[in-house]
């Protein structure tokens, strides 16, 4: 059947910011649906929040609307654009309710809107336990018992019936099963049923008989209008039940079902999407079977693109969002061709021969005081996948993939069949070291390590196995380098081999590599291209220089999504200017990751090894290290000691901007003011500088990231606990104590170079006061608050950084403003988090430009002669600085609600897991349309809770007086109380929480308020009643505002506006139009 | 075996297989440690290991299965599609431990038992792709304990007869016909010939726990005959749900089948050269009335007074070889596709209803497009390479389709094609009354 006719105009809905269990995997899946419909035809409208994705970048859709993904919002988007159909399949959970709410709210149904890919029924009988329930038992299909409950007293009758404990708890309609929990008892499961209820849009739990210990799989299952349905991939969980997948370790293909088990499974899995309702597209549907008996019951099944769709894609190769677009459309599998084979249909099973490891990735050092137990509630931020020929070596270089320690529920619950694999390595890691020691008196030791052609033998087993030259090393006592060296001289080299779909029986088109070792030298060089020696006599059209673009890995709290933008750029720019771009990377989830964003791909680890085998065999020209974030960039000086060339920037001014000594000498000969500071080396080397310098004082480690282990201090108390974290958290290297301005407004400037000149793209204002780490901080662009003299300050700063730094390429500046004085906070030479941000608030995509610079070209010659005023005024520079006809202002996206106990104060050290970005010609009316996008939608009336610190209490009062004019009723703290009092405003005063009752807490845990304003100290200074006032807000999911300046501006947004709804949205390419010289 | 001694296995790899171009990959021997002639091939499938190694399709063939792990759920006697092994070596990437609730029998012991050699640690994505680029092809695989230089391996794998021309079929079969039977309390295959047997199960007749079988007593049913040329077990599980079965050599005439007076008659798959089996193809032309019977025949083997040459012909379903050898039977000719169909994800397309299936699949040889008589129509097709996937006789009852419609290894898609034959055997009940 072909492509539908009858809709011309297709609205898709994105995930929104990046969160626990919704990651970039829906940029990867918006992307290629976008692409694809585009391809067909079609005219696509696209609403996302989220700035970071490749998906909202203005050549994407026709029309993107960066705006909060609410029903209001996309009720004003359809009645602008009048869609003729929407695809609700590929936004994750956030698109598949909105395309819910707007369903039920007629909203559909008034504009003539159509469903695509599953409609409201299909999504209902998937979502709502009860008909999903129903649906199954009348296939036939066993399910958990169990039931649901709308009260604890309904929850405690259902945990009756069922008779024993444990009991799993799931709130219905959620995102990677928020607020659910195991209860082992009867007091815990009340708990938990209150947390569920709490977190549950529908106000339902699910209570069920716990499957802890029995094995979980998932199928991926596609299927078109003519009823064709085909497994794309098949998922086993190493974590047992009970233990989200999203936390799990898992391993495709399944690996410990006979075929008549994968069959049967497999055929029910096309039974649960018949029978559910989805008309096409991609579905998983996931099982869990008793080890013991092989009872297999269903669990729960998704009608739309997930989290394992992307890792499906990138473990088989079938790009299931792509071909969920098509068919959504209307073909038929049969009509669409393999991408890989290109001679072979879509409509096939992919074959894989090859085993891949999915890993997840934790922040919990993020969170201190969390709770760090794995279940049913999804807490991991980002994940590695790695392939293998055997799975032992997917596991080993999944593991060395992570760049954090392995955590796992509980190994001995794994298969056995894992534990023995796994085992196996451990006791080769043993049994190498001892065959070490046989040798150790002889002279050979230190380059050698076993003797002729033994040493080969093992050397090659141990790649086989899956080492890595660093744990080769680790097992036999000596270093990286001298295995490096003996396996060169020995000839043991990886190969590459394709991700075909078909496990060789045709020859790939597309060229996606992962390395392994082979038994046998020589073999498994045939794979298309792969070999060097083959690849130099397949050239016959004229050589195109090669560059490998090193991606950033697992998505962590400081290093996400971002950074893959960046990458990608790179490779969308260079390619159209001829180059060849090798892109390298571990992370699933991401764009980077897709077989059509570069020419080449491997999917390996970003270790130096596994980057200079790819160099080497790919015979790259050169290699971009600075887009992937801190992960590339800490390989960058090994691999350029080993031959690579390093483009761009240089290592070694990389690493100036890093030295503290180098850079102070920096600062004074630019004449910019910077705070005192000194580095140590250990916590009394920290007491004795901050004695010295005065408290408060900035305490991190170098060379790190994200702010991992950042503190503002103020006693020597405090820095005696911070300190130790921060030499702990240096891996070795020295820490810096800085003094702290207070009281100072921050600033992000993101600008690029190209070794002579330095353009600024934007300059960014942060909301909240220096402190707060500068990916936590919501931020405006242009700024508010700078002078002219300022702001030309800050661009002789960057182009005089640009120039002693050499930069070519990307740089970032964090700078303080204090009464009109500049303070440089920080340089970093590379990407910044906040560059796709500024690519999208200014219209000017930096990181293209970056890698076209580091490529050779110059800025004169992308933007013309530099003039007086050429920043501003060049066709294609960015219309940087004061001039933009509108605001943009970003902010951020925090994971507390996942993380019950942690305290949710902001400070230095990064916490927020994505962003938001929103866009208005008045920056209040920006500032409020983001805290909505960012998922914290301030009440439309009701009550706040008020606390001022007394710096804020008079600008803090005006406001009060504002909410109350609006209607809102106002509690207070006494303090606060009194002052509003005075004002003449009326409120209800409460205790301090330590002091009393009622308390904040009270009105919490009454639900007699839906607003939090509280603008104690943050941080260090918090004292205990502020923390557990934030983390009640959190978990009670009530917006709670921090900053003065933040109450200011939504307050503004309330009084200008009222509801969101009718706050008029406008698409990013009409707001580009406005630009000057567009 | 302990650690070291596999790692030192691996380490050596004395175990090899060559090709008949000289090709060499080394490996490491498990199962019976014996070397032994073969055609290479390549299988694709993710799982059913098992159901391959007991497929007797397999036979005179080294089968290697490209997918990375194998041995994982072990084995156990319900996956078996026949009574035995019949490939002659099994080539793996790497062999692991079982671990399954069903598991009985780890691979290896499994193919020691039955006298069949494999070879572990072996790059079979290289082989793979070695034989897709030149074809299957005459291999020698050495698994035993005695030294052979590997071109001297090369060279009796050049001076084998390979497998075109060869009857592989009369080897497998059953040498004595029985009745194959199932009910819900389980499957049991009787040997209803005298005496002793060279039926299915030999030694004890077994009882498999039961798939999807249907509750009609057997006297109602009608009665399918089964050609076995290296039936699977499966088929007759699909065909016994529905019929009353029995199962007859591959050299058995015409005349003696159709005297059973059965309701239909089955062709099985089975292994190589569709046109090695001239006893075969005169014999289904024999059923399809397009020669006649030799009346002496039928009168020697049954009670029937009525001459076989006139009347109503039982319809006729075929599978892979059995689909092979019905095109030949009707005039088409077949040929060896360069490196054939072995694996589990192959779509087909049925030509009526545009509806696609992802089939089992395991073929060298296949009907030639271009031969096929005015009488034969092609129902099915493969949507990777175009190649006839079912036929249909325009006048008479029979069909046939190359793939599997009993899995095993492999999807369901395709079962309801069982159901097609017994909606054909019920339509045509009366005219044969």
């Amino acid at each position: 059947m072909p492509k539908r006719t009858d809709i011309r105009k297709i609205l898709v809905v994105g995930a929104g910011p990046i969160v626990i269990g919704q990651g970039c995997e829906f940029d990867y899946s918006g992307v290629q649906a976008v692409k694809a419909l585009k391809r067909e035809g079609y005219e696509v409208v696209l609403a996302n929040s989220n700035p970071a994705t490749v998906m909202t970048d203005p050549e994407r859709a026709d029309r993107t609307y960066i705006e909060p993904l609410t029903a209001d919002v996309l009720h004003e988007v359809i009645r602008r654009e009048r869609p003729d159909a929407l695809l609700p399949t590929l936004g994750g959970q956030t698109a598949l309710n909105l395309a819910m709410e707007l369903s039920k709210s007629g909203v559909l149904r008034r504009y003539r809107v159509e469903l695509i890919g599953a409609d409201a029924d299909a999504i209902a009988r998937a979502e709502d336990r009860n008909l999903f329930q129903g649906a199954m038992r009348e296939l036939g299909l066993d399910l958990p018992r169990g039931g649901s409950a709308h009260t604890p007293e309904e929850a405690r009758a259902v945990a009756r019936a069922i008779g024993s404990w444990p009991l799993v708890v799931r709130p219905g309609f959620t995102l990677g099963g928020t607020g659910g929990g195991i209860a082992r008892d009867a007091a815990s499961f009340d708990a938990i049923v209150a947390r569920g209820l709490a977190a549950s849009l529908n106000g339902e739990v699910l209570v069920e008989e716990c499957l802890e210990g029995w094995k979980e799989f998932e199928m991926e299952v596609m299927r078109d209008r003519a009823g064709t349905a085909v497994i794309v991939c098949s998922i086993e969980n190493l974590d047992p039940m009970g233990v989200h997948t999203g936390d799990s370790i898992t391993v495709a293909p399944i690996q410990t079902l006979t075929d008549r088990e994968y069959q049967a499974m497999r055929d029910d899995s096309i039974r649960v999407l018949e029978k559910v309702g989805v008309a096409t597209g991609g579905s998983n549907v996931q099982w869990a079977v008793d080890p013991r008996s092989g009872r297999r019951v269903i669990i729960e099944m998704n009608p739309r693109v997930s989290r394992s769709s992307a890792l499906a894609s990138k473990a088989t190769g079938f790009p299931i969002a792509k071909i969920a677009a098509l068919l959504a459309v209307g073909y038929t599998l049969d009509e669409l061709p393999n991408d890989i084979t290109r001679k072979t249909p879509a409509c096939f099973e992919p074959a894989l021969d090859y085993v891949v490891v999915k890993v997840p990735r934790f922040a919990f050092e993020k969170f201190p005081g969390a709770d760090i137990t794995l279940g049913t509630q999804m807490k991991a931020v980002g994940e590695v996948m790695a392939i293998g020929r055997t799975f032992k070596q997917a596991w080993c270089k999944a593991v060395r993939s992570l760049e954090a320690p392995l955590r796992y529920h509980d190994l001995s619950r794994f298969d056995p069949w894992f534990r023995r694999e796994i085992a196996e390595v451990a006791a080769f890691k043993v049994f190498l070291g001892s065959k070490v020691r046989t040798f150790e008196g002889s002279k050979v030791r230190r380059t050698k390590f076993a003797k002729g052609g033994e040493e080969a033998q093992l050397l090659r087993q141990a790649k086989v196995f899956g080492l890595s030259d660093a744990e080769i090393a680790e097992a036999c006592g000596t270093t990286e380098d001298t295995v490096r060296s003996r396996r060169l001289a020995l000839g043991i080299r990886p190969e590459f081999r394709a991700v075909d779909t078909c496990a060789g029986e045709f020859e790939a088109a597309t060229p996606y590599f992962y390395s392994c070792y082979g038994w046998d030298e020589g073999h498994g060089t045939r794979d298309a291209g792969t070999a060097a020696p083959r690849l130099k006599s397949r050239v016959s059209r004229p050589q195109k220089s090669k560059v490998l673009v090193l991606g950033g890995g697992p998505n962590r709290i400081g290093q996400g999504i971002e950074f893959d933008w960046c990458c990608c750029h790179a490779a969308f720019a260079l390619r159209d200017r001829g180059f060849e771009v090798v892109m390298m990377n571990s992370n699933p989830e991401t764009v980077s990751t897709d077989y059509d964003t570069s020419d080449r791909l491997y999917f390996e680890p970003l270790t130096f090894e596994d980057a200079m085998e790819v160099y080497e065999r790919e015979g790259c020209d050169g290699a971009i290290v600075q887009l992937g974030g801190q992960t590339p960039l800490n390989l960058a000086a090994r691999l350029e000691a080993a031959g690579v060339k390093v483009l761009g920037t240089s290592p070694r001014d990389i690493d100036r901007a890093e030295d503290r000594d180098e850079f102070q000498a920096l600062v004074a000969e630019a004449g910019v003011k910077q705070p005192p500071s000194g580095i140590a080396h250990s916590v009394a080397d920290a007491r004795r500088i901050a004695a010295k310098l005065g408290y408060p004082v900035l305490v991190r480690p170098s060379f790190v990231l994200g702010g991992r282990a950042m503190a503002i201090v103020s006693t020597p108390e405090e820095l005696e606990k911070y300190a130790a974290e921060a030499v702990a958290a240096a891996h070795g290297k020295p820490i810096l104590v800085d003094k702290f301005l207070d009281h100072a407004v921050e600033l992000d400037v993101d600008c690029v170079a190209d070794g002579r000149r330095c353009v600024v793209g934007a300059i960014l204002e942060h909301v909240e006061a220096a402190g707060c780490h500068s990916g936590d901080a919501a931020a405006v662009t242009p700024p508010r608050s700078l002078s002219p003299g300022t702001i030309a300050e800050v661009e002789r700063i960057a182009r005089v950084f640009a120039e002693k730094l050499h930069v070519v390429g990307l740089m970032n500046i964090q700078l303080a403003v204090r009464k009109g004085e500049v303070w440089m906070i920080e340089v970093n030479p590379r990407a910044s988090r906040t560059v796709p941000f500024v690519s999208k608030a200014v219209g000017w995509p930096l990181a293209d430009v970056a890698a076209r610079v580091m490529t050779g070209e110059t800025l004169d010659g992308i933007l013309g002669p530099e003039t007086p005023d050429a920043e501003r005024g060049a066709a294609g520079a960015p219309r940087s600085a004061s001039k933009s006809p509108y605001y943009c202002v970003k902010e951020a996206v925090f994971p507390f609600a996942r993380f019950p106990g942690a305290d949710v104060a902001l400070t230095p050290e990064m916490k927020s897991t994505g962003e938001v970005m929103a866009i208005d010609a008045d920056p209040e009316i920006a500032y409020f349309k983001s805290q909505v996008a960012a998922g914290s939608p301030l009440p439309k009336g009701g009550d706040v809770f008020v606390s001022l610190r007394d710096e804020d209490k008079a600008g803090g009062v005006e406001l009060a007086r504002e909410l109350a004019r609006l209607g809102y009723g106002i509690y207070a703290t006494l303090g606060t109380s009194t002052a509003l009092w005075a004002a003449g405003i009326k409120s209800k005063a409460v205790f301090r929480i330590s002091r009393g009752r009622p308390s904040a807490l009270d009105l919490l845990r009454e639900k007699a308020v839906g607003w939090i304003v509280s603008t104690a100290e943050t941080g260090h200074e918090a004292t205990e009643d502020n923390a557990r006032l934030r983390t009640a807000a959190t978990a009670a999911g009530v917006p709670l505002t921090t900053t003065l300046a933040g109450f200011r501006a939504a307050v503004a947004g309330l009084s200008e506006n009222g509801p969101l709804g009718e706050t008029a949205v406008r698409s990013l390419q009409e707001w580009h139009a406005l630009l000057p010289d567009a | 075996m302990n650690y070291e001694e596999k790692w030192q296995a691996e380490r050596e790899r004395a175990g090899f297989l060559v090709l008949a171009d000289g090709a060499v990959f080394r490996g490491v021997a498990f199962g019976a440690r014996e070397d032994r002639l073969g055609e290479a091939v390549f299988n694709t499938g993710m799982s059913g290991y098992q159901e391959i190694a007991t497929d007797p399709s397999y036979a005179g063939q080294i089968v290697a299965l490209t997918t990375a792990e194998v041995g994982n759920y072990g084995t156990n006697p319900d996956d078996a599609e026949s009574r035995g092994l019949f490939l002659s070596g099994l080539v793996v990437n790497e062999l692991a431990e079982p671990s399954n609730f069903r598991s009985t029998l780890p691979l290896d012991r499994l193919l020691a038992d039955a006298g069949v050699p494999g070879l572990r640690a072996l790059d079979t994505r290289s082989l793979t792709l070695h034989l897709r680029d030149h074809g299957s092809q005459k291999a020698y695989l050495h698994a035993s304990n005695e030294p052979l230089d590997p071109a001297e391996a090369v060279e009796r794998a050049r001076a084998w007869e390979g497998l075109d021309g060869q009857d592989y079929a009369a080897r497998v079969s059953c040498k004595v016909a029985y009745d194959f039977a199932s009910d819900l309390r389980g499957e049991v295959e009787s040997v209803k010939g005298k005496g002793k047997s060279g039926g299915q199960d030999e030694t004890l007749p077994f009882t498999l726990s039961t798939l999807n079988s249907t509750a009609t007593s057997g006297a109602e049913r009608p009665l399918v005959a089964v050609y076995d040329f290296g039936v699977k077990r499966n088929i007759l599980r699909s065909l016994a749900s529905f019929a009353r079965v029995r199962v007859v050599p591959a050299k058995t005439p015409a005349e003696e089948v159709l005297a059973l007076k059965p309701a239909g008659v089955f062709l099985s798959n089975g292994p190589a050269d569709p046109a090695a089996l001239p006893y075969a193809i005169e014999n289904i032309r024999k059923i399809l009335g397009l020669i006649p019977c030799d009346d002496s025949l039928v009168t020697r083997h049954s009670s029937l007074v009525t001459p076989m040459t006139g009347g109503p012909r039982p319809p006729v379903m075929g599978i892979c070889l059995g689909h092979q050898l019905l095109a030949l039977a009707c005039g088409a000719k077949t040929g060896r596709l360069a490196f054939g169909h072995h694996g589990c994800n192959h779509p087909v397309k049925e030509l009526a209803t545009g509806k696609v299936q992802i089939t089992s699949q395991n073929h060298n040889f296949a009907v030639l497009a271009d031969s096929l008589p005015p009488e034969l129509e092609v129902t099915h097709v493969n949507l990777n390479d175009g190649t006839i996937e079912g036929l249909r006789h325009k006048t008479l009852p029979a069909f046939s389709v190359q793939y599997h419609p009993e899995a095993c290894p492999g999807p369901h898609d395709a079962a309801p094609l069982f159901d097609r034959f017994r909606v054909l055997l019920a339509s045509r009940a009366p005219a044969a009354r």
